[in-house]
């Protein structure tokens, strides 16, 4: 096909640059490709590779066949992280969704100040995760931070209580601080596919008599797909992939309950020192990875005939 | 409905929208806002609780001089984190405007290859690759060191990158070039005096990306760092908040929380649109 491209070159574009010239344009793409090759494709195979060796920090490495994927089968750690990981993938999925979309609905048409509401929403999805993470660490702090002291004040509770000491307040802390930095992301790509929803069959749909809910059921959501599952996708592989909250907040107590995958894989590789191993826990998680973009490929898909 | 609506009820319906907006907006920005205006506070005042947030015996900036006495202090991390930023910025800048001009203009050999790829590596996230780029990195005699680091960072940008600039070169007719072809111009020059003014806003919003990319990393910044002179703002915040320098000071947590939120405030306060731009462009691939 590469070879074919000079032939079927539009005449034009072949005047343009002659066909030998066309090389060069490998020369602007090298720096790019060079990159890709040295931090990403070596990388890529060398976890491959080093997942099937003893690998320490210092010292020599020594093969060990299919030995680390035997041990992952037994490290029951490694699963209470993974099921722990899924677990809050999927409630700050719909704790996320369940605040982003009335906000896309109200933000989506407009009127007076609608365009500060949005800036407003979306400001914490600018800050990075590190620096929400910091904040909010001092926010949920028992002594010096703001939840605990403020309720303590108002009455509410009669004696400070500590949020981050018991699993149950510590997880859902972690989860309203996640909405709080990511709806306004959220709601700006579902804001993007309401507007995309043509006007006329809205009111078209008014005229035939649907409420407001039929309408949303039968125009609104079957129109979003798209823009639904990649709202959905993203939040998903982010959360797959959470690391910072936990690492900061909670150091991934307390008592190791909050420890998610990502987390694990830093403890074995780089606490541990464990290398090879934690090569072999890595490519778990990019097999996992891998197969939610293959959904995520399938459930972008192009509108066919059916929608 | 609306038309229905008596001036009344409208006017009713309109002042709960808007108590809904600014109870909301009230809401999103209160942590910030909390978190700077407590950074203002003497270190006596900041230990309390911060009710009510601003500073109450008067506006100091003693956090900030603490912060400074931690460790290599805040400005060497201030400083390694601007660095690693804008290296990134340029770098990645320069490298995709290249790569997007030459899959945009030129015919060669795995081109659709070499593109597909640059594309896939979105799907495979740094984070399980992490312990071998480390012993590249070593390799390469790059660790520990702030340019390995920058490498790192902008290869990570390259996907959305070169996907942007590519589609802003595909934009800009082929015209224009044949005219300043005939005025004698060659590759280069074509490249940077010609096409470069015209795809600035697509410049704009990869640079803004890479900034805030860079800005905000942790996870490989906390690998790849060892050396407390090497820390990055997060990295070494997190080793001051984790209690590493002694008993946590959290009046310099405020102030380093505030160092870190407010350069990507004001860079997405002045140049919103064409964050947005970038957002609905990677969402619409």
């Amino acid at each position: 096909m590469t070879s074919l491209a000079t032939i079927t070159a539009p005449p034009r574009a072949r005047r343009l640059v002659g066909a030998g010239r066309q090389w060069i344009g490998l020369l602007y793409v090298a720096p790019a490709i060079a990159l890709v090759v040295v931090f990403f494709l070596i990388p890529l195979g060398m976890t491959a590779w080093m997942s099937l060796h003893n690998w320490p920090l210092m010292g020599e490495h020594s093969y060990v066949g299919l030995g680390n994927y035997v041990a992952i089968l037994r490290d029951t750690r490694f699963w209470n992280a993974l099921r722990f990981t899924a677990y809050y993938t999927v409630i700050v999925t719909i704790a996320i969704f369940v605040v982003a979309f009335p906000l896309a609905l109200f933000v989506e048409r407009p009127r007076p100040l609608t365009n500060l509401y949005r800036t407003m929403f979306f400001m914490p999805a600018v800050v990075g995760f590190a620096s929400a993470s910091l904040l909010w660490s001092w926010l949920l702090n028992v002594d010096s931070g703001l939840f605990s002291p403020a309720a303590y004040d108002l009455g509410l509770i009669d004696k400070k209580f500590n949020l981050l000491a018991t699993f149950q307040p510590a997880f859902w802390s972690i989860i309203a601080m996640v909405v709080w930095k990511v709806a306004g992301f959220t709601m700006i790509i579902l804001m993007a596919g309401l507007q995309s929803i043509p006007q006329d069959l809205q009111e078209a749909a008014v005229i035939d008599g649907a409420g407001p809910f039929a309408r949303f059921r039968a125009i609104t959501l079957p129109l979003m797909r798209r823009t639904l599952a990649l709202a959905l996708i993203l939040s998903v592989a982010g959360s797959i992939l959470a690391f910072d909250q936990f690492y900061i907040i909670l150091r991934g107590g307390p008592r190791n309950q909050t420890l998610t995958a990502v987390y694990w894989i830093f403890n074995q590789s780089f606490v541990s020192f464990k290398l090879g191993y934690g090569a072999a826990l890595s490519m778990v998680l990019l097999v996992v990875l891998v197969a939610l973009s293959l959904v995520q490929l399938w459930l972008l898909r192009k509108p066919e005939g059916l929608d | 409905m609306a038309q229905a609506a008596s001036p009344n009820r409208r006017l009713l319906a309109s002042i709960g929208e808007h108590s809904t907006g600014i109870i909301a907006s009230v809401l999103f920005a209160a942590p910030i806002v909390w978190a700077v205006l407590s950074a203002f506070k003497p270190a006596a005042e900041a230990r309390l609780p911060p009710l009510p947030p601003w500073p109450t015996s008067g506006f100091s900036l003693e956090n900030y001089a603490t912060l400074n006495s931690f460790g290599d202090g805040l400005w060497v991390s201030a400083q390694n984190s601007i660095y690693v930023s804008v290296m990134t910025v340029l770098l990645s800048v320069a490298v995709s405007v290249l790569a997007g001009y030459g899959f945009s203009r030129f015919r060669f050999p795995f081109k659709d290859l070499f593109f597909i790829l640059i594309l896939s590596t979105i799907m495979i996230p740094f984070q399980s690759i992490l312990t071998p780029i480390f012993l590249v990195l070593t390799k390469l005699g790059l660790h520990n060191t702030l340019t390995g680091l920058v490498g790192v960072y902008v290869t990570l940008q390259l996907p959305f990158s070169i996907f942007m600039m590519r589609n802003a070169f595909d934009a800009v007719p082929r015209e224009i070039e044949e005219a300043a072809r005939m005025d004698g111009a060659g590759n280069l020059t074509m490249l940077l005096k010609v096409m470069l003014p015209l795809v600035w806003p697509g410049v704009v919003t990869i640079a803004l990306f890479a900034f805030l990319g860079a800005w905000n990393e942790f996870l490989a910044a906390l690998v790849l760092m060892t050396d407390q002179s090497k820390f990055t703002l997060p990295v070494m915040m997190t080793a001051l908040q984790s209690g590493r320098f002694g008993a946590i000071d959290w009046g310099a947590v405020q102030a380093g929380v505030t160092v870190m939120m407010v350069p990507c405030l004001i860079l997405f306060l002045v140049l919103q649109r064409f964050y947005i731009r970038g957002l609905m462009a990677g969402a619409i691939k």
